[in-house]
């Protein structure tokens, strides 16, 4: 019967430590996946002035929309929290959405090797952003989801585990060309 | 894998059952036959695990990557973003300089893994698609299955060791009146199973091999939310129809797609599954497609089999 006992107690007790340190190493690897992003982020504020200085001599009839760009991307920079900085993202995505668009229109700029090699580079970094913000969001839903299944939900209550927040992508966002998010899994 | 290990066990019990007197008061109190036979697999493969990697990428005439090349700075960009996808660190890069497309991954753990692929592929694929087979091979690094695959060679190692045993200790005259003693019926058919096991147990690793194909095309559809993309790879490579003249037997199950391309992988037939290192690509397509919810419809293509 004692036997018993410290069998139960010794099974609670494994049950307690991995539960605890799961959820612990999800949240220290959450923190890093939304570092990661910022990363991404900070490369492609880095990227976004070369490209407009490149691009300028020839898009004579679009400073505007150049302009608005880099108004864009000041703004995204200065943004704070989840749910403004998504939206400076949206602005600064569709701006430049659109130059890439009105970049169809210059034969000569499709063809000099500067401008394609940072379109390779933008385009690169926009996917990183996207898989990255990805990655974030599955971990917090693997997060949040530990902390309301249950029995893990009573240890989650206990330890003061808190939900995370997920990183929604706005409808404008999707629209940008590039992997189709709409798929079903 | 459990099947496997199971199966392993098994040949090694009746090998010890038969010859050293296991399992009865007797006999020895371990079945010294299995341990004995599996250790010595392990070593041999042990050795292989460490430098294994890069003994394969050798022999397939790997290079590293050249930056100044734009393509090989696009997979180097694909690779970027499928290892933060996969949440996975960076695996070592490397092209073959071969016109037939295919990929690899390699390597025994997430921080030594190594990715690799011909610049067949890089040329016959577009970026979307190249993502879809970078992803897969991703997956085969965070699946842990070139871990996985190793393991399973030592285990083959180990039997066929045991079924060498068994074989030869059945011509000496020792074991002839030894076995006599034995009750016929058992005795019969776990000689024939010890006889046939490098056989089944081929079989079984080829099971274990093309399960994590069909599951590495579903966690790169995970990583890249796109199963069209590597659904279009897989179709392109198909249709391109180009055996792969480096790869041999022992490494063809590292591939993306089997690069021996035997006719009987293309169809989507009973003896192409137990046969074959790699599932039919077109079946792969087909599941491929379902993920996307694309009408199966599509996947009938008009297929073109040049060999």
């Amino acid at each position: 019967m004692i036997f018993i006992i410290w069998a139960i107690i010794f099974v609670l007790g494994i049950w307690i430590i991995s539960t605890y340190n799961a959820l612990t190493a999800l949240r220290l690897r959450i923190q890093n996946a939304w570092r990661q992003i910022d990363v991404q982020l900070k490369r492609r504020y880095d990227l976004i002035p070369n490209l407009v200085e490149t691009v300028k001599g020839y898009m004579q009839h679009e400073q505007d929309t150049l302009q608005k760009v880099i108004e864009a991307r000041s703004q995204a920079m200065v943004s704070k929290g989840a749910k403004e900085a998504a939206e400076a993202e949206n602005i600064l995505n569709r701006s430049l959405g659109k130059i890439f668009a009105l970049m169809e229109n210059y034969p000569d700029l499709k063809a000099n090797k500067n401008v394609l090699d940072l379109q390779e580079e933008l385009t690169t970094t926009e996917n990183q952003i996207t898989f990255a913000r990805q990655y974030y969001n599955d971990l917090v839903t693997q997060y949040n989801t530990k902390q309301q299944v249950f029995p893990s939900n009573m240890l989650a209550g206990f330890f003061g585990f808190k939900p995370s927040e997920l990183f929604e992508v706005a409808e404008a966002e999707k629209a940008v060309p590039r992997v189709n998010l709409s798929l079903t899994r | 894998m459990a099947l496997f290990i199971l199966f392993f066990l098994f040949i090694g019990a009746a090998i010890d059952y038969l010859y050293f007197d296991a399992f009865t008061p007797a006999g020895p109190v371990f079945p010294i036959a299995t341990i004995f036979s599996l250790g010595f697999a392990a070593l041999s493969t042990l050795t292989a695990y460490y430098g294994g990697s890069d003994i394969i990428l050798s022999s397939l005439g790997a290079e590293k990557l050249n930056l100044q090349i734009p393509e090989h700075r696009e997979l180097h960009n694909v690779v970027t973003e499928m290892a933060l996808a996969s949440g996975s660190a960076m695996p070592r890069l490397y092209v073959i300089f071969d016109p037939a497309p295919n990929a690899l991954a390699t390597g025994t753990n997430e921080k030594n893994a190594a990715v690799c692929v011909t610049t067949g592929l890089l040329t016959l694929l577009d970026r979307e698609e190249t993502q879809g087979v970078v992803a897969h091979e991703i997956s085969h690094i965070r699946n842990e299955d070139i871990l996985l695959m190793t393991l399973v060679s030592i285990l083959l190692g180990g039997i066929a060791i045991l079924a060498d045993w068994g074989r030869r200790g059945f011509y000496s005259a020792r074991t002839g009146r030894h076995l006599s003693k034995k009750n016929p019926v058992v005795f019969i058919p776990l000689l024939l199973l010890i006889a046939l096991s490098p056989l089944i147990g081929r079989l079984l690793a080829m099971a274990v091999s093309r399960q994590r194909e069909y599951l590495a095309d579903a966690t790169a559809a995970q990583y890249t939310r796109n199963p069209g993309g590597l659904a279009q790879a897989l179709e392109k490579i198909r249709d391109a129809s180009m055996p792969f003249h480096k790869a041999t037997r022992g490494t063809a199950h590292l591939f993306f797609v089997n690069p021996l391309r035997r006719r009987i992988d293309e169809s989507d037939s009973k003896l192409s599954d137990l046969l074959a290192s790699h599932p039919p690509i077109a079946r792969r397509i087909g599941l491929l497609y379902q993920m996307a919810g694309m009408p199966q419809k599509l996947v009938q293509a008009p297929r073109a089999l040049a060999q």
